[in-house]
């Protein structure tokens, strides 16, 4: 299987991203919160990115903020991912009222933006690490059942469904065996979307003031703190924004690629 | 004097894009001659992929999606129209040369009502004015027998039906007076009862309107009904090109003779003998719906024969065999396999109920799971009933491909690296593999190329044969009825309005369905379409 | 009853019965979640005895289902009572702010939608050549980038690299409508930025959808000029897709204004709503997000009411 290039390009980056993830504490130059120059110092030897607003390496900022952003964008997409496609095939294969009762549901939670959710949700809510994941995994998790329930739905009226069920095959053997290979290329480029979804999310709350909280960093927080150096044209102030675009499009690239090999529908974007 | 259109050593050529391969050139049509004279109509006939409407395109120097005509010349009215400007194209098509579709419901514009099209073209070329063109239109409307002409025209295409629709557009062909119309397979859609009346409708406003006309069919005898001449094609080349009556009655090649007799198995019927299959006043409806389709259905089936059950589509054959398998459970009657009354409902049956009772499908495609090999495919049954496994398993997989002529080499093969026949071997030898008792076939030869389905039909009453099972053959089409069948039940609006023996069935009196169903299949005979039709006048005026 | 008018009726009820939902689920959702008004009035500190005060004073301790009424009866008639902060009417300050919301949203809608639908058209017209390449490359990057992130690239290009314009957006009472253009000009390039591409995006495959229906191929057998195919047989068809497709980003862009607000210090109601989620100010959050609920719900019962409009078959019943 040829593989092209743009997709080439988005597995290596995803895969320095993750690397840097895992290994923050040691790849990283300088610990997280420790300052060790002046304010603003231009990009160095010692410094490859310069220091921030309060003289803290940025480079050792941006890895150990990509650990958490990644963390949380992960934690979070997993469990939309599992509660949405465990839901979603149920809803399918079951139909019935459970299938009516949790699309009734999944319609009205997405009648309303997540965003707006999200921030009425966290005004009652503590802000910390647990909540975010919850709050964004459950928000997400809509979008996710509606494809997987689409996907699983337009398999089981194939007729190869139907001649197990003829044969007398059970429940298991017809979602493990039938139903699911053919639906995992859909549901993995899926995930890469909702992957993503959740890295913007999470940024944006954080640019916000409504996620990560100090002295915890990620990257939409580091935007934020350092929005001021941008007005004195300091370009290292973007770093961490372009390392979120960057993260998005080459997941995308990856995302694309895969799905660009089936034949299925793509999942609706944030709101 | 120079013949309308003449076609020399066309070549017709497109890029393919194979998934995760470099694109290469295919060639679809090559060294093609073929001509037609004013007012005479000319068969273009091959299998799915033998490039017949690439052809007829052709004639309007139109290539369908990146289909590119690199060489020969296509000489129209006298001039070579390959290789012709834009504007010089535009100006002759819908002037020259006009073209019905295949799918009329997709080929009108759904925004706009039907006499805006059906005219439009006379008005753009400045053929006629409008009030010549609508009146027009409303003459070609009458001539093809639409209800109500006058008014047709202000209707919207969804409001027709499929049939009036596909005259419409051979109106909307017609209206601005063409040399040429290409006909594109406008009748294989239609049920076989309206086939017959749209083909008779398009031959005579062919006749009448003395236009001549490229007619492209897979159906040798739909084509043998109005063409003059025919060119039969197989993979973009020229098997053989000559006058009707010579294709029909003495063909040359070999591949034309087995097109000619595709429809002529010889079966004959077998014996009485005692029901595997009982259905008794079976009445069955969908959930959410308030009318039945199948209404007090009674059909037997004797052991080791095939009862075939044919009909038009919504006749409720297909939902007879749903209720048969307990998919639809019915509402009331009882359906008795094999000596046991068989529970409605799917889930209750029992695992042999299951086992002795298979089904294949009409799209061999999707009847297979296209991330499980055949070996997989076919060795699951084994396994499920049977408990075989491991090198058994495998053995009794190539016993079962052997006996479907496949032979060795695809037992690790994806239904996706398989032909269309080949697939539905494979099916087959999925039901074969549970050593049923009774095989329901839904439409199983319907999709393929009519040499290909042949071929099924033939492995179909060999494997009868060898193992005595027996056939529910449900089938819209009367030839493979009469090729496969030993008992008939004709479905009609859910009911069986006919039942018995094939040569009860098919010999008369027949009722008034069974007479227009029996008569509107088209045969391999010329002027049958005249003398269906001159009998079935005779017949109304002297009621 | 017309088969148009009877959807269309129905699909206004479903939209009426959905706010409803969605302003139980937005009181259930603050109220069903451990700690309430008076909580976040006191903070975590307070004692139990000062709790139950002001829980009284407050009228916390009615059934909720009472107190929901009242919430939901008050904002239909206007009063959407008053903030816990700083003892402000509600309404008068979402009153104030709306009208910049709106303003912000128009701007870039103004711009965006037009704009979209020609880069569609060309981007189908030349569909898998290299304007075609070319736009749907630019638009496929800027769909990865949140609001936020694309608004910083703009600041640091058009204040810095090229610097034409101020980092901030200041908007006051009286201020003259040149000004607030001047004003509004790099948070609606930036929302322009956002919306465009999925607007792009979706105008494309609507025409393309509709270019590769059988019947073009029809037209274009008639002999037909290439402008006459499109207007006359592929614009009817696709000018339901498209306005829905424009309606259905509005509604995106609606919400897109709150992060853009925050970034330009743009005094509006998105701005309004991210700093009282900050403060905890619970019946400022739930009046401004049931705003914006029922704005996004709006828009989309619109583009849906659009699609059945447009639709011939129900027009034009059998």
């Amino acid at each position: 299987m040829k593989m092209p290039i743009s997709a080439m390009i988005g597995l290596v980056l995803t895969g320095a991203f993750l690397f840097c993830a895992v290994f923050a504490q040691w790849i990283s130059p300088y610990p997280l919160d420790a300052v060790i120059g002046g304010v603003w110092e231009a990009p160095s030897e010692r410094h490859w990115l310069g220091t921030d607003t309060i003289g803290r390496d940025i480079l050792s900022r941006m890895i150990h903020g990509g650990q958490i952003t990644i963390f949380v964008a992960l934690a979070s997409s997993l469990l939309s991912f599992g509660l949405g496609s465990f839901l979603g095939f149920m809803a399918a294969v079951s139909g019935g009222w459970v299938d009516q009762g949790l699309s009734r549901l999944v319609d009205l939670m997405m009648a309303i933006p997540s965003l707006i959710v999200a921030l009425v949700v966290l005004s009652v809510l503590p802000i910390n690490l647990t909540v975010l994941i919850l709050i964004m995994g459950l928000l997400d998790s809509t979008r996710v059942f509606r494809l997987s329930r689409a996907v699983a739905m337009d398999i089981t009226v194939m007729d190869y469904v139907e001649a197990a069920k003829l044969r007398g095959e059970g429940q298991s053997w017809i979602i493990f065996r039938e139903i699911l290979p053919n639906a995992l290329s859909p549901l993995v480029a899926e995930f890469g979307l909702r992957f993503i979804f959740a890295v913007l999310f999470i940024s944006t709350l954080s640019f916000l003031g409504l996620g990560i909280q100090p002295p915890l960093a990620d990257w939409g927080g580091m935007v934020k703190e350092n929005k001021d150096g941008l007005i004195y044209g300091k370009a290292a102030a973007l770093m961490p924004a372009l390392a979120i675009a960057l993260l998005a499009i080459s997941v995308n690239l990856v995302a694309d690629w895969i799905l660009s090999r089936t034949t299925s529908l793509k999942g609706g974007r944030g709101g | 004097m120079a013949d309308l259109l003449e076609i020399r050593n066309l070549r017709i050529e497109a890029t393919s894009y194979p998934p995760g391969e470099a694109p290469r050139d295919v060639v679809l049509v090559d060294d093609v001659s073929v001509s037609v004279a004013k007012g005479k109509v000319l068969g273009l006939i091959g299998e799915s992929g033998a490039g017949k409407s690439t052809i007829g395109l052709s004639a309007m120097a139109y290539g369908r999606g990146g289909v590119r005509l690199t060489g020969g010349e296509i000489l129209l009215n006298g001039r070579n129209i390959r290789g012709m400007n834009a504007s010089g194209l535009r100006a002759l098509r819908g002037r020259e040369v006009t073209y019905v579709a295949q799918s009329a419901a997709a080929a009108f514009n759904p925004a706009k009502r039907l006499m805006e099209q059906v005219i439009e073209t006379s008005l753009i070329h400045g053929i006629m004015g409008r009030a010549e063109a609508e009146k027009r239109a409303v003459m070609l409307f009458a001539k093809l027998g639409l209800p109500n002409p006058e008014s047709f025209g202000t209707r919207y295409p969804h409001q027709v039906s499929g049939g009036q629709l596909q005259r419409a557009m051979t109106a909307m062909a017609l209206c601005p007076k063409p040399d040429l119309v290409i006909f594109d397979e406008p009748t294989t859609a239609l049920d076989v009862t309206t086939q017959i009346e749209v083909l008779a409708a398009i031959k005579d406003a062919i006749h009448d309107t003395g236009v001549a006309a490229l007619y492209i069919t897979h159906d040798l005898a739909v084509v043998a009904q109005v063409a003059d001449d025919i060119l039969v094609l197989r993979h973009g080349k020229k098997v053989e090109y000559g006058p009707v009556k010579q294709i029909i009655t003495a063909p040359h090649e070999d591949y034309t003779r087995a097109l000619v007799s595709v429809r002529s198995i010889d079966h004959v019927e077998k014996a009485e003998a005692p029901p595997i299959l009982s259905v008794q006043n079976v009445t069955a409806r969908y959930s959410g719906t308030n009318f039945d389709v199948l209404k007090n259905v009674t059909v037997d089936l004797p052991a080791g024969q095939t009862l075939a059950v044919v009909g038009e589509s919504g006749s409720g054959k297909s939902t007879l065999a749903r209720a048969i398998t307990g998919l639809l459970p019915p509402s009331q009657g009882r359906i008795t396999f094999a000596g046991r009354t068989l529970n409605a409902a799917l889930k209750d049956r029992s695992k042999d109920d299951l086992r002795e009772l298979q089904m294949i499908y009409q799209m061999a495609d999707v009847a297979m799971n296209p991330r499980q090999t055949v070996g997989t495919i076919i060795g699951r049954p084994l396994e499920f009933y049977f408990g075989m496994t491991g090198e058994a398993k495998r053995k009794r997989v190539q016993e079962l491909l052997d006996q479907i002529e496949m032979g060795k080499g695809y037992i690790d093969r994806y239904p996706a690296e398989l032909s269309g026949g080949q697939k539905q071997r494979v099916c087959i030898a999925r039901a074969l593999a549970a050593k049923p008792k009774l095989i329901i076939c839904d439409e199983v030869t319907s999709a393929l190329d009519p040499l290909v389905a042949d071929g099924i039909l033939k492995l179909l009453l060999n494997l009868q044969a060898q193992e005595h099972v027996a056939y529910l053959f449900i089938t819209h089409d009367l030839a493979t009825v009469k090729a496969i069948a030993d008992k008939i039940a004709v479905m009609y609006r859910g009911q069986v309005v006919r039942y018995g023996s094939k040569t009860d069935v098919l010999t008369p009196p027949f009722d008034d369905y069974t007479d227009l169903l029996l008569s509107s299949v088209p045969e391999m005979e010329l002027g049958w379409l005249e003398s269906v039709l001159a009998r079935r006048k005779m017949e109304s005026a002297g009621n | 009853m017309h088969p148009v008018l009877k959807l269309v009726a129905q699909r206004l009820t479903l939209g009426l019965l959905l706010l409803f939902a969605v302003s139980l689920l937005i009181f259930i959702g603050t109220e069903a979640l451990p700690g309430d008004v008076a909580q976040a009035i006191l903070g975590q500190s307070a004692t139990p005895e000062a709790l139950a005060n002001l829980r009284e004073s407050l009228g916390l301790n009615r059934p909720a289902y009472v107190r929901f009424f009242e919430w939901l009866g008050g904002i239909l008639t206007g009063d959407f009572g008053v903030a816990l902060t700083n003892g402000q009417d509600i309404g008068q300050a979402i009153g104030q702010r709306l009208g910049n919301t709106l303003f912000l949203a128009s701007c870039a809608a103004a711009i965006s939608v037009p704009l979209a639908i020609l880069l569609g058209l060309v981007a189908a017209r030349y569909n898998g050549r290299w304007p075609d390449k070319v736009i749907s490359g630019i638009t496929l990057s800027t769909i990865s980038l949140p609001e936020f992130v694309a608004a910083y690239f703009v600041i640091f290009l058009l204040t810095q690299v090229i610097p034409i314009f101020q980092p901030v957006a200041m908007v006051f009472p009286g201020m003259s409508f040149l000004d607030r253009l001047q004003a509004v000009a790099l948070p609606v390039i930036v929302l322009v930025l956002v919306v465009l591409a999925h607007m792009m995006r979706m105008t494309r495959a609507a025409i393309l959808n509709v270019m590769q229906s059988a019947y073009i191929e029809t037209a274009e057998l008639k002999g037909l000029s290439p402008m006459r195919v499109i207007w006359q047989h592929a614009f009817p068809n696709a000018i339901a897709p498209i306005i829905s497709v424009v309606v259905l980003n509005l509604a995106y862009l609606v919400v897109g204004v709150v992060v853009v607000e925050v970034v330009f210090g743009y005094n509006a109601l998105g701005q309004y709503l991210v700093d009282h989620v900050s403060k905890r100010d619970l019946p400022v959050v739930q009046a401004v997000g049931l705003i914006f609920a029922a704005v996004y719900i709006g828009l989309n019962i619109l583009a849906d009411v659009i699609s059945i409009i447009a639709n011939p078959r129900l027009r034009h019943p059998k």
